[in-house]
């Protein structure tokens, strides 16, 4: 689709999400509701010793539950509704073709570390902080999308080679 | 009246249900961009594909004008709609690590997940590492709890910062998006690879 018109459409789900559910998309949050109630259900004791766990646990609340976690589950369903009209199915590791799948493949799992963490950090990723954030002015919204995008520009000249 | 589910006290299940389909929407969305590939994404900081900036912006200044006007004929309260907190250190600090996780690989948290979705093995990977990333978060909070709680500002708005109406604000943003895409289709010019993007098409 022409970028311009995706950007549409993206903006009038973020528009809608702020109508309806008083509140901007997001991503690394729905993450870390995943890992809690993952952790919730395997180890009880250490949710229960934990400041930070436990408060995603209190007054009966479920993170299983939460809107964050519903709506990355929607992103999974909405991206293989979108991949299959467009006929975009196919299992592979897309990478240059200068560097091994072996290689790709660790980047990009270091990438997902790194890119949740700080996440978790800045109270909100790409969609939660610099998107849904800019939406509502908000002005963590905007340092956080610079700091990405400028650090990103000096990370792009230092792992070049993975990608040019 | 909006935001709906405040006014009209949804239900738990209700708020599940929009937060899915609303989902669904954010990751059609993403997918039809063009996002669920990461060598166009890496595109943005190499600059033969821009995609990035024109889908960022133009999303950000549909829903900026978009909730301003509601606002403006009363019918969206914008003081129900959250607005982040700022936390100085904790956003500059978490944006830097973030840059090297999207250059290291390749997408966002979201873009990720959209990605896995059509069968991309490269972001399957990445999803992963983003669930340990995040086990890696709440186990070491307590160590780092200082530095993610310092120099907090609360909600602050950029445009009361400057002393702007956000009005005002929204016009300034508005020609700034402008400005970007005319830069953004010079820089797809210059930097042209066509080795890489006949490659995606």
């Amino acid at each position: 689709m022409n970028p311009y018109l995706a950007g549409i459409l993206l903006g009038i789900v973020l528009l809608t999400a702020m109508v309806v559910s008083g509140r901007g998309l997001g991503a690394s949050g729905g993450y870390k509701y995943c890992v809690v109630s993952i952790v919730g259900a395997v180890d009880p004791p250490h949710v229960e010793n934990s400041e930070y766990y436990s408060k995603y646990f209190e007054n009966g609340k479920k993170p299983l539950t939460n809107w964050l976690t519903l709506e990355i589950f929607g992103v999974v369903a909405g991206g293989l509704i979108s991949g299959a009209v467009s006929g975009r199915l196919k299992l592979k590791v897309e990478k240059s073709p200068k560097i091994s799948v072996t290689r790709r493949l660790i980047f990009a799992f270091l990438g997902g570390v790194l890119f949740v963490y700080g996440g978790q950090l800045a109270r909100g990723c790409t969609s939660g902080a610099a998107l849904s954030g800019m939406a509502v002015l908000s002005l963590a919204g905007f340092v956080t999308m610079i700091a990405i995008f400028g650090s990103a520009y000096v990370f792009a000249w230092i792992f070049r080679k993975n990608w040019i | 009246m909006a935001p709906l589910s405040s006014y009209f006290a949804f239900p738990e299940w209700l708020n599940m249900l929009t937060a899915f389909l609303i989902g669904i929407g954010f990751g059609f969305a993403l997918e039809q961009a063009g996002f669920s590939s990461s060598r166009k994404l890496a595109g943005m900081f190499y600059g033969y594909d821009t995609t990035v900036i024109k889908v960022f912006f133009t999303a950000a200044i549909v829903a900026l004008i978009g909730s301003q006007f509601l606002s403006y004929f009363g019918l969206l309260n914008l003081n129900q709609v959250y607005v982040n907190e700022f936390y100085v250190t904790a956003s500059i600090v978490g944006g830097v690590i973030m840059g090297a996780g999207f250059i290291m690989g390749g997408f966002c948290p979201g873009t990720g997940l959209c990605a896995m979705s059509i069968g991309k093995i490269d972001a399957m990977a990445f999803v992963a590492g983003g669930f340990a990333g995040a086990f890696l978060f709440t186990e070491t909070y307590p160590l780092i709890e200082g530095m993610a709680n310092a120099r907090y500002k609360g909600p602050v708005k950029i445009n009361e910062s400057l002393g702007l109406s956000p009005g005002l604000f929204t016009l300034i943003m508005v020609a700034a998006a402008v400005a970007m895409f005319w830069i953004a289709e010079l820089a797809e010019k210059k930097f042209a690879r066509p080795e890489i993007t006949n490659d995606l098409k």
